[in-house]
């Protein structure tokens, strides 16, 4: 395989043809803040965030998608190079609904964590008001699609795309009425949307989150009246396990994902009725 | 698949279709120097003795060229002439301020603003009785004023004087749907030439040394960009034709399209040949149907006649061509962004590194080309590449076409050398501006490029001078501004231009540009503060360096250079919140002089607003008292003012 040298920060790197400049830092040890960029599956250059200076260019380049050359000279960190990404996101935050208390997302936002990371204490455009904020989409049995926390980043527009090869979703619109959105405007409950949730899981932000059904099952708990019955996920183990060897009822164990955030009283109540005899 | 020999053949017994024009194109077609009558008798076109060629253009056909054909041809039938006298349906001659143009030959007399009525005129006398119908010449009543009628005026045209029509050289003069005439002044030759006389190399070196450079924005140098694409090893490599022409107020693609469309097939596939590729795409705006329809029929016709197809001229040289139609996106005009709308995906461009002569439509190989850029080509190969370097300045070679618009007289498409100054364009061949004004300044570049300050009118036009001062080239836009016109309003235009047009994939464009808007529509409304400028400073700072595409990276430029060149005019909006053009709404306000109203109510009842009443004021000499403007509820229509016979409405 070629190799090729080139210098990140000055610092010599010698990496295989092909590498591209993040992957170069990565490799050396230089971090480079990336926003729309997910590995093999989306890596269109979008966001902006992950921009250097290269020597000889005019403009910034993105990182994640510029493959490396001989003698390339590259500047990760330099004034011009802070500015312009604190300036972007700046303007993405500009575009944000920025109420973070109130996202599901919050404290483990990749945009909270960028904003943190690059300084941005202050946004000098107006927040979204109720003339500006975009309806939210919550018809679908799973997903919430909410385009105020969207970034634009079209990681799920790839990954419906081309890794789950569904299509649901894509960019609609132009400029800054861009949306990511179903055909026609459509919610996604009137799409073949598959409610696979892979969406949600490259989301960076709360664009996309599952719906969430906590407050049914408390009322279905409370409720004297009711037999309330349990199926936790990974539902398949749990319900038809005996077929491939495990002991009938075999419970998920207490530490499995799905059982992990139950409370003492939830975990409790599973127990005794996986006990229960079989009618 | 037809032979040299074979177009040849064609070219020869296609030249009495032309014959009558001998005075525009006898430089270039040997067989129409001298005596022609030869030519009328012979050959497989009927003998006619006058062409009355007419406007087919986009311009001209909205101003009724249509109809004016159609007249034309029941008047000569009314008349028995039909057999004598040829209609001929052309492309754009340049002059669409003038329009429905009409040109008679064999004495080349250009009529303007022809309507029905004057095509008795014209055939009664003109055709009947050889008398030209003076009062329908260019400028005729001005020109007569001044007394600069010759007899040598009488049949040319003074707006094309100082003109040098390289890419234009045939609209206005052959009909766009006839490759025969096109082969008749030498159509063809010089892919001819090129297939069988030149090696791939041969031409890329004729290109190179041509310094032709990109007609369509960045200038980039067409024979280095092919030498790249050559370079590139691959089984299959692609030609594309950019004529998605996007800037506000441009249409020189289009006119080619229009007038010349087999100019940019012959230049295609000359590009085909001298990269290796044998399949080109022309993407073209579905907004250009005439356009459209005229590249369809031509690709028909080149195939009809073996030109385009397999082994072209007994070579081993396929090359076909393909449109596709763009849905009109200014974005897709940006080379990366066009590949991927041809491909059939949503069009927004994509990072270089790869660059197309790398990887390109559909990850092969490409080359991108504008029509303008294309349209020099052919001649470049029959007349050699020193020809085309004498022309122009030494790093822009040859002519540029510029769509002139706004606040100029003559209206329309002009091609000049590169290097003739912007005050020769505007005041010797736009005529200058109208209504005895000021020149203000005149933006190139469509939203990409930037305002030339009255300053700096005798800037020659090129590349690199237009660079310098803060503006570009671009694709040949030239709108003129006069003393009425506001500049931060003018930088609001094109940055809403930009706005809407940008694709939405990176953010510095997306919402920068939205965000510089904001600020400039503050400013305008008369809410700005200071700040305000420092922040569209650092925003186009910042948009400028971080952008995906060259539509972004440029965007800010109205904003740039208006502020270098009109700051007091900014300043003026911000601090003083006056706007010196009185252009702004928010900025002026119409007032009522109390002592020249004579309280007729006038512009009470123009009000749409109902903002005027009488006051209890009369003043000394008048009868009635004098009417006042409530200013919370004036609209700033200026319905008042236009009505006020009196001139006792000003705005100020």
């Amino acid at each position: 395989m070629k190799m090729i040298n080139l210098k990140i920060d000055g610092t010599p790197v010698t990496v295989p043809e092909g590498t591209t400049i993040l992957e170069a830092a990565r490799a050396a040890g230089v971090k480079i803040p990336t926003l729309c960029f997910l590995k093999d599956i989306n890596e269109i250059g979008a966001c902006r965030m992950c921009v250097v200076e290269i020597k000889g260019a005019r403009a910034l380049q993105a990182a994640c998608v510029y493959p490396v050359s001989e003698g390339l000279e590259v500047i990760t960190n330099s004034e011009k190079v802070r500015k312009s990404r604190k300036i972007t996101l700046e303007l993405i935050l500009s575009n944000h609904d920025r109420r973070c208390l109130e996202c599901s997302r919050s404290q483990n936002c990749e945009l909270q964590a960028l904003s943190k990371e690059l300084g941005v204490n202050e946004i000098r455009f107006p927040a979204l008001n109720e003339k500006t904020l975009l309806p939210i989409d919550d018809l679908s049995p799973s997903v919430v699609r909410d385009p105020n926390k969207c970034v634009l980043c079209r990681r799920c527009v790839s990954v419906c795309k081309n890794v789950q090869t569904v299509g649901v979703i894509d960019t609609m619109e132009r400029g800054y009425r861009t949306v990511v959105a179903s055909p026609f405007g459509k919610s996604l409950a009137d799409t073949p949307c598959v409610n696979c949730g892979q969406c949600i899981a490259v989301c960076p932000t709360g664009a996309l989150t599952e719906k969430s059904d906590k407050s049914k099952v408390w009322a279905a708990i409370s409720d004297p009246e009711k037999y309330v019955v349990f199926q936790t996920a990974p539902a398949v183990r749990f319900s038809i396990g005996e077929a491939f060897g495990m002991p009938q009822w075999s419970p998920p164990s207490e530490d499995s994902a799905s059982t992990r955030f139950l409370t003492p009283t939830q975990a409790r109540t599973l127990r005794s009725w996986k006990r229960a005899p079989s009618s | 698949m037809i032979t040299v020999e074979q177009l040849n053949e064609i070219r020869k017994n296609s030249i009495p279709k032309v014959a009558l024009r001998k005075k525009v194109f006898e430089t270039r077609v040997p067989e129409l120097q001298g005596d022609i009558s030869g030519l009328l008798k012979e050959g497989n076109e009927k003998t006619y003795r006058a062409h009355i060629l007419c406007c087919a253009g986009t311009g001209c056909k909205s101003s009724g060229s249509d109809k004016l054909r159609e007249e034309f041809e029941r008047v000569l039938e009314k008349y028995g002439l039909s057999d004598e006298v040829k209609i001929v349906k052309t492309g754009c001659f340049g002059l669409c301020a003038e329009g429905p143009i009409v040109v008679v030959y064999p004495e080349d007399a250009m009529y303007c603003k022809v309507g029905i009525e004057d095509v008795e005129d014209i055939v009664t006398e003109h055709i009947m009785n050889g008398r030209i119908v003076k009062r329908l010449l260019e400028n005729y009543a001005a020109r007569e004023k001044e007394g600069e009628i010759t007899e040598e005026d009488l049949e040319g045209s003074t707006f094309f004087k100082k003109q040098m029509r390289i890419a234009l050289h045939n609209c206005g003069r052959i009909n766009p749907e006839d490759i025969e005439e096109y082969i008749a002044i030498d159509g063809y030759q010089a892919l001819a030439k090129v297939l069988t006389q030149m090696t791939p190399d041969d031409v890329i070196k004729v290109m190179l040394d041509s310094g032709l450079r990109g007609r369509g924005g960045a200038g980039f140098p067409t024979g280095r960009k092919w030498m790249f694409a050559k370079a590139s090893v691959s089984d299959q490599k692609y030609v594309c034709c950019n004529a998605d022409e996007g800037d506000p107020g441009a249409f020189m693609d289009r006119s080619v399209l229009e007038g010349d469309p087999h100019e940019v097939l012959e230049a295609m596939a000359i590009a085909g040949y001298a990269i290796g590729a044998n399949h080109g795409f022309i993407y073209v705006r579905a907004e250009y149907p005439t356009a459209v329809e005229r590249l369809t029929i031509a690709i028909k016709q080149a195939e009809e006649y073996g030109i385009l197809g397999d082994n072209i001229f007994g070579t081993d040289f396929s090359f076909r061509v393909e449109l596709r139609l763009g849905a009109g996106a200014f974005v897709c005009g940006e080379e990366t962004a066009l590949m991927t709308s041809v491909e059939g995906h949503r069009g927004e461009p994509r990072p270089r590194p790869p660059f197309p002569a790398v990887k390109g439509l559909f990850a092969e190989p490409t080359i991108l080309n504008n029509v303008e850029t294309y349209a020099n080509v052919p001649q470049i190969i029959l007349k050699g590449a020193d020809w085309f370097k004498a022309i122009g300045t030494e790093k822009s070679t040859g002519a540029k076409v510029f769509a002139l618009g706004g606040k100029i007289k003559n209206t329309g498409l002009v091609e000049v050398p590169m290097g003739t100054t912007l005050r020769e364009v505007v005041y010797d061949i736009g005529g200058g501006i109208p209504n005895g004004k000021k020149f203000k300044a005149a933006q190139t570049g469509g939203p990409s490029g930037g305002c030339i300050p009255a300053s700096l009118i005798d800037t020659p036009i090129d590349y690199d001078s237009l660079i310098q001062i803060g503006s570009m080239m671009g694709s040949g836009g030239l709108i003129v501004m006069d003393e009425d016109t506001c500049m931060v309003d003018i930088a609001k235009f094109f940055l809403a231009f930009t706005v809407e047009e940008s694709c939405g994939k990176c953010p510095p464009c997306r919402i920068g540009t939205k965000r510089m808007y904001d600020i400039l529509d503050k400013i305008t409304r008369g809410e700005g503060e200071l700040k305000d400028i420092d922040d569209l400073y650092e925003l186009a700072d910042a948009i400028k360096s971080s952008a995906l595409c060259g539509l972004g990276q440029t965007a800010p430029n109205p904003v740039l250079s208006t502020l270098r060149y009109f700051k007091d005019e900014y300043i003026a909006h911000v601090v003083d919140k006056k706007c010196p053009a009185g252009v702004c709404k928010a900025l002026m306000q119409y007032t009522i002089d109390r002592e020249k109203c004579i309280g007729c109510g006038k512009c009470a009842r123009n009000c749409p607003a109902d903002a005027i009443s009488k006051t209890d004021y009369v003043a000394p000499g008048h009868k009635l008292p004098s009417m006042a403007i409530d200013q919370s509820k004036c609209l700033k229509c200026g319905a008042c003012m236009e009505g006020c016979k009196f001139g006792a409405i000003s705005k100020k």
